[in-house]
């Protein structure tokens, strides 16, 4: 199928790496001896506990409830029993512990009763909306945004486009690619799913030109006018607002979201997971993994939620030699893991075991402007990293900031070493916290419009530590009153801002495009 | 910091500081190689001299700023600065001259301002145009190519012209110098001669003065290289060689006999040598893409104006410093449209 395709700025050709795991098909990876599930695996609040240590839970059981509207639950993804409910480590820039249930499996891995509609091609926007918030999907492509939020953002404009977004655009990370072979009627018929949810007048499900087992497996299985298009492999093609002006030419407005243009966008795992749910009533508890790098036999597995990633690198083959980093996330936008009991999450795209990404020392800026033109917001980089390093972020902020999609472009082609989406994530974090302390936004609320989820996701993170300073017993602190107080404002404030965001806009906000949070202070040798 | 971060580099090699530097010096080779060819090793010796102070200013600067020495010292930043300001120079420049114009580059130009990245001006440049001003009289000597003094220095004789500002035994430096191309036409011009009478001297030849057009050429070739290697962008160099070819045409078209061809402009003087190597300067320049060409673009002209109505035969030093200066406003009202901005 040949259409128009529309170039944006900048972007990376990079080697994808991807044939290191693409070629076997995925296995289903071994129940761990322990699985930790954060509550909080997406953006927004997290879930609380409806269970208690001791329970007896099911595979599919749901173990922790939605706190509000941008909040999903999150459920037990084998049989066994709760073991505790407190701190572990996970993926987070800044290396902190998060609350999370623990499950010790029986090994047995029975599912809890699925209860499945009984014509499920009839169902209406409002029952298919619950299902996928009751089955705890969010956007599986690294976002993380509660996927019942954007559908139901469809059903209340007017759709024109939906995408089905397969562009798995950085390198090594193939998890998409072996879902869409070996799962692409349920690719397709999720897509329909959604797209008559949301009433679209086109769905387009989008590959990269690389991927072609995965574009003639979709062809396949095609049915009805879903369209299939094939976008160049530039990184970040698959970026929200890229693979939207790719494929359509239009840009979404800053800080707007898709919908204001009439475009909803899924990721292909999500789609499927739509499917499952509505087809077989399986909530979301398991999801493909690339496990690659330097481990014996890369390959995709399909990964319970909450295993630990060291289980992983052992069971595709731990390196020989000295430890090598883990990264969650591929080389480009992911997460270092500093402990190896880290779970799989449900934005886990992919486990990467490197030690060959080492730059060379930070050298200062000498304004090459190849960050420029690597860009593919067509931010100017090295001024943003300029201003954030002066702490003059109002500057930073007149030049876009908030923009900034996180891609890690203009790092990667930086040839003075400096690690440039570190300072704008130390920017953007300060920012948020000025703001919050402000209580208001007022100030080029515009700009803001489609943090509210991060910001809200800000908040939410802030009061959990606090609430860790409270519930959690290494960090007891002493001011637990004052903390009570602040997290209460922390969750009245959301919600106030939650609510007067729904007020303009008709509808809550998402930030699809939030990439992984970083490490929130930079430092330099200059 | 240790990059244990994201943005790092999945095996494609990208540029670093000092591999640009490295590029750039391997670009000027052929430029230099014809240097020698036509003028001596002068050149060599000037290279070799301003490079040895530029680098103990560097590190002695390194020491007292309290920076790390070997990184920045081995970046190779300081060496093209030296190689530019030499090439910038003439090449019989006495030796103290060259060592003034190259600690003014390093300390006050480059390290007082914060040191690579952080000074507004481009150092090179900035020594040349300090001795340009202050000693005009070594910095208006220049040799004639051998073909019209019959004689092409060797090394001796260049270390000593150079050091003890007299050649051996039966060498003349009265012999070996002579006005370059673009300063007798400055000086015919200014004796009510006529372009046509000026450039019938014995110092021209097809494209610009006899020597010269071939360093220039040289010059190009290696700006082209860098281009194709991606250690410069294009819009500098074309903006600039447009810039001061549309000036002179259109001088030239309304009065040949007053202004100089505009083939002549481009290869004379530092034309193509500030194009690819000086106005290039990223840390100097303008940095946005419109704002680089328009950067180009006013070194361009203000080189041709410098050129055909000030006191200066070339202006390309001051032309760049001029624009240097102008690079930050330039950037601020050029910045491209994001992705989003302004739509509806
Ligand atoms: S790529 Fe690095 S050195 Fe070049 S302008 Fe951007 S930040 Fe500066
Ligand atoms: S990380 Fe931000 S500034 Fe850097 S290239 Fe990506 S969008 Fe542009």
């Amino acid at each position: 199928m040949s259409q128009t395709l529309w170039q944006f700025h900048g972007g990376l050709k990079l080697p994808g790496h991807k044939a290191l795991s693409n070629r076997e098909p995925s296995i289903p990876a071994a129940i761990p001896e322990r699985l930790f599930l954060p509550l909080q695996q997406h953006i927004g609040i997290a879930s609380r506990p409806t269970v208690k240590i001791g329970e007896k839970v099911l595979k599919g059981q749901l173990i922790a409830s939605a706190e509000g509207y941008v909040s999903v639950p999150v459920h037990a993804s084998t049989s066994g029993t709760v073991i505790d409910i407190g701190d572990y480590p996970v993926a987070h820039p800044s290396d902190v512990d998060a609350r999370c249930i623990v499950i010790e499996p029986d090994g047995d891995d029975v599912w809890v009763e699925r209860r499945v509609p009984a014509q499920c091609d009839l169902l209406g926007p409002k029952a298919v909306n619950d299902m996928i918030r009751d089955a705890g999907i969010v956007g599986l492509g690294g976002a993380g945004f509660p996927s019942h939020v954007k559908v139901n953002e469809g059903v209340e404009n007017v759709v024109d486009t939906l995408i089905i977004n397969g562009a798995e655009c950085e390198p090594y990370i193939t998890c998409d690619d072996r879902l869409i072979r070996e799962r692409a009627d349920e690719v397709i018929a999720g897509a329909s799913l959604i797209s008559r949810t949301v009433q679209a007048k086109r769905c387009i499900v989008a590959v990269e030109d690389d991927m072609r087992d995965a574009y003639a497996a979709l062809e396949k299985v095609l049915i009805g006018d879903i369209e299939l298009a094939k976008v160049p492999a530039i990184y970040p093609a698959g970026g929200e607002k890229q693979l939207i002006f790719t494929l359509t030419g239009k840009e979404v407005p800053c800080g707007r979201l898709p919908i204001h243009i009439g475009i909803v966008m899924h990721n292909v795992a999500t789609a499927a997971a739509v499917y499952r749910v509505v087809h077989y009533g399986e909530p979301l508890v398991s999801r493909y993994v690339t496990v690659t790098g330097s481990v014996v036999s890369p390959r995709n597995m399909q990964v319970l939620l909450g295993t630990p990633v060291g289980d992983l690198v052992d069971q595709c083959g731990r390196p020989d030699g000295p430890p090598k980093k883990v990264i969650m996330g591929g080389p480009m936008m992911g997460i270092p893991v500093q402990d190896e009991r880290v779970p799989v999450i449900k934005t886990t795209n992919c486990i990467l075991v490197t030690d060959a990404l080492e730059r060379g020392p930070q050298m200062p800026c000498i304004r090459c402007g190849d960050c420029v033109d690597v860009c593919p917001v067509n931010l100017l980089p090295q001024q943003l990293y300029w201003y954030a390093r002066a702490q003059d972020f109002d500057t930073a902020q007149d030049l876009h900031l908030f923009d900034c999609i996180d891609c890690g472009c203009c790092a990667q082609v930086c040839p003075s070493n400096i690690p440039l989406v570190q300072y704008f994530f130390f920017a953007k974090s300060e920012i948020a916290a000025e703001e919050e302390a402000r209580g208001s936004a007022d100030r080029a609320r515009g700009a803001y419009e489609s943090r509210t989820a991060r910001l809200a996701k800000d908040e939410a993170e802030r009061a959990r530590h606090l609430q860790q300073g409270d519930i959690g017993e290494s960090r007891a602190k002493n001011d637990r009153g004052q903390k009570k107080a602040y997290i209460q404002a922390a969750i009245e404030r959301t919600k106030a801002k939650r609510a007067t965001a729904r007020e303009r806009e008709g509808s809550p906000k998402d930030n699809a495009t939030v990439g992984p949070d970083r490490k929130s202070t930079p430092e330099s040798n200059e | 910091m240790t990059s244990s971060m994201p943005g790092f580099a999945p095996d494609s090699e990208p540029h670093s500081v000092s591999s640009i530097m490295r590029q750039v010096l391997y670009a000027l080779v052929p430029g230099i190689a014809l240097y020698v060819w036509f003028f001596g090793f002068g050149i060599v010796i000037n290279c070799l001299l301003a490079t040895s102070v530029a680098l103990v200013s560097e590190g002695i600067m390194l020491r007292l700023r309290k920076r790390p020495v070997t990184p920045f010292l081995t970046d190779g930043s300081a060496v093209v600065t030296a190689v530019l300001l030499a090439l910038a120079m003439p090449p019989y420049a006495p030796w103290w001259v060259t060592s003034i114009a190259a600690i003014f580059a390093i300390v006050i130009a480059k390290h007082l301002y914060g040191g690579l990245g952080y000074n507004p001006f481009n150092p090179a440049m900035a020594g040349y145009a300090l001795v340009l001003i202050s000693f005009p009289a070594e910095m208006t000597t220049w040799p004639l190519p051998h073909m019209l003094s019959e004689m092409r220095p060797g090394f001796i004789d260049s270390a000593m012209i150079i050091f003890a500002d007299q050649p051996t035994g039966a060498l003349k430096l009265d012999a070996l110098t002579g006005a370059t191309p673009l300063a007798h036409v400055k000086s015919e011009l200014g004796n009510m001669r006529m372009v046509s009478e000026a450039v019938g001297a014995p110092i021209f030849g097809m494209l610009g003065g006899k020597g010269w057009e071939w360093l220039s050429l040289g010059y190009l070739l290696g700006g082209v290289w860098l281009l194709y290697k991606k250690i410069i962008k294009w819009q500098i160099p074309v903006s600039m060689l447009a810039g001061l070819f549309i000036m002179a045409v259109v001088f030239y078209l309304s009065d040949p006999e007053i202004y100089l061809s505009p083939v002549f402009h481009l290869f004379s003087g530092a034309t193509m040598l500030g194009a690819f190597f000086i106005a290039t300067d990223p840390v100097t320049a303008a940095t946005t893409p419109l704002g680089r060409i328009i950067f180009g673009a006013g070194i361009g002209i203000l080189t041709y104006v410098i050129r055909a109505w000030a006191a200066y035969p070339d202006g390309l030093a001051f032309a760049v410093l001029l624009m240097n200066a102008a690079a930050p406003t330039i950037d601020h009202y050029t910045q491209p449209r994001i992705l989003g901005e302004g739509r509806q």
